[in-house]
């Protein structure tokens, strides 16, 4: 077997990112946590995550930007504010995974197949362009991009339910004032 | 701000119709008509958070502005419109410099916002005390004998929530007291639903979900109340496949609370999206109609 060092020495950790994520996040003081581990035992998901919420404070904290962008923690986070509502140190902790999502699909380290971040760029995009998004769009997306077209199969009983009593549309939803929408997000670009 | 204009969000025109099909007619019913938001947009949910959050702040903005115009607040029956909706607002309102950037861009746009709209829930202005009063006062078909789960999920109290317990919240229990019904002790009513992961990470999204059916089943529920659309979809969608996953019978309604509410007050049964749920519905009408336990 060969042996593997699990900690990083000082000159391999990334000390600018702490102070990247705390500004994401909002001025988050990401130095108060005591590592009590109250969002920990509190968070729905950290039986599946890799690194539980205090471990990714802890992460963010020290500077380990690879291990927290890249962990699957991120993706799973539905963002249920338990942690943060418990948190005796105040922080912010599902806005420091937002900005862990945002910077991760900025640097495009995240499973490119991985369907979470891909939902959210596919919303995204079709909110920009017409405003309002169409579930049923918003789900052929996600499978076609995320190369599952065989999840499609697997949902069809889900969406013949939903047509069964009427609660699914073909229609595409948009709203009439597109070019404010348009102007809008031009100008929030020049503004950045 | 007097009075309140609906935002509805791209669900209640879409999979959640039978939450608008009774919410505003509960809200007429009450003499709060509701008139809903003109050109309204997406609130971006929590997609947009995790993309672009100037762009969510601003799309957000928008919908803010358009209520300013009308000097009315928001009452957005989605709990994660509400929270996102109630979230950019505070941004907007909180005097970065960043902020002050989305709202110069709100201004070229031509949908200036001067952070006067308030954005608020329907349980938060139906507990109101007057108009709890008024909801009692009108009760003409009291669900005696009708235990229900209530489930209030996340959005709606936390990380903002002034009007209940982010843990333990009991306005909806006192809601559902007020027509009649017998609320249960239901201790997983703040655990997450999951959100989109039932759609994304399915095994995660079912277990989640069992969870929440089996404390409900555990408790003697007959019905699950909602407050929100994604809760609502993810407690009932995947229920066929839970019952097999788990071979346990965790089959129960999943119904929106302003269903309940308005057969509380005696609106017609037919007019209040009953016909959209996906689970049987007949031993539900059972309990009610024998106006108790059998
Ligand atoms: S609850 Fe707060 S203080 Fe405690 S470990 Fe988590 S982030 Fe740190
Ligand atoms: S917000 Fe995310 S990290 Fe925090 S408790 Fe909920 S799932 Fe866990």
């Amino acid at each position: 077997m060969e042996i593997q060092r699990k900690v990083k020495y000082e000159e391999e950790l990334d000390r600018t990112f702490s102070e990247v994520i705390k500004t994401m996040s909002g001025d988050n003081e990401l130095d108060h946590c005591i590592q009590c581990g109250t969002c920990s035992s509190s968070c729905p998901m950290s039986v599946y995550m890799d690194y539980p919420p205090r471990k990714i404070i802890a992460l963010v904290k020290n500077g380990f930007k690879d291990e927290a962008l890249r962990s699957f923690t991120i993706w799973l986070c539905p963002s249920c504010y338990t942690c943060q509502v418990r948190c005796p140190a105040k922080i912010k902790i599902t806005d420091v995974m937002y900005a862990l999502k945002r910077l991760a699909i900025q640097e495009k380290v995240y499973p490119s197949r991985f369907s979470i971040p891909v939902l959210d760029r596919e919303m995204s995009k079709m909110i920009a362009k017409n405003g309002r998004n169409s579930e049923l769009w918003v789900v052929l997306k996600l499978y076609l991009k995320s190369r599952k077209p065989l999840g499609l199969l697997k949902m069809a009983p889900m969406g013949l339910k939903l047509m069964k009593t009427g609660r699914m549309s073909l229609k595409k939803e948009s709203i009439k004032d597109k070019k404010q929408l348009r102007t809008l997000l031009k100008a929030l670009k020049e503004e950045a | 701000m007097s009075g309140y204009v609906y935002y509805p969000g791209c669900s209640l025109k879409g999979n959640a119709k039978h939450y608008e099909e009774s919410i505003l007619p509960v809200f007429k019913e009450i003499d709060l008509p509701l008139e809903e938001l003109e050109d309204w947009n997406c609130c971006g949910a929590t997609a947009y958070f995790s993309v672009d959050d100037r762009m969510a702040a601003a799309i957000c903005g928008r919908n803010l502005s358009l209520a300013e115009k009308m000097q009315k607040d928001i009452i957005a029956p989605c709990a994660g419109c509400f929270l996102t909706l109630k979230k950019s607002n505070k941004f907007l309102a909180g005097g970065s410099e960043k902020a002050r950037k989305i709202l110069g861009a709100l201004d070229k746009a031509g949908c200036s916002y001067g952070g006067k709209v308030d954005v608020k829930h329907p349980l938060q202005v139906l507990v109101q005390e007057d108009i709890l009063e008024r909801i009692k006062a009108r009760v003409t078909r009291p669900l005696a004998g009708l235990k229900v789960a209530c489930y209030y999920g996340c959005q709606l109290v936390r990380p903002f929530t002034d009007f209940d317990d982010p843990d333990y919240p009991m306005t909806l229990d006192r809601l559902m007291a007020a027509i009649g019904a017998e609320p249960v002790d239901y201790s997983a009513k703040t655990r997450c639903c999951g959100g989109s992961l039932t759609g994304t990470i399915e095994e995660v999204g079912l277990r989640l979900n069992y969870i929440l059916l089996k404390e409900a089943k555990k408790k003697g529920a007959d019905v699950i109340a909602t407050i929100c659309p994604l809760c609502q979809f993810n407690l009932e969608i995947l229920q066929d496949k839970m019952v097999k996953k788990y071979k346990d019978d965790i089959t129960i309604p999943i119904l929106y609370f302003s269903q309940l509410l308005g057969l509380g007050l005696g609106l017609s049964k037919n007019t209040l999206g009953f016909s959209r749920s996906i689970i049987d519905l007949k031993p539900m009408w059972g309990k009610i109609e024998n106006g108790g336990r059998r």
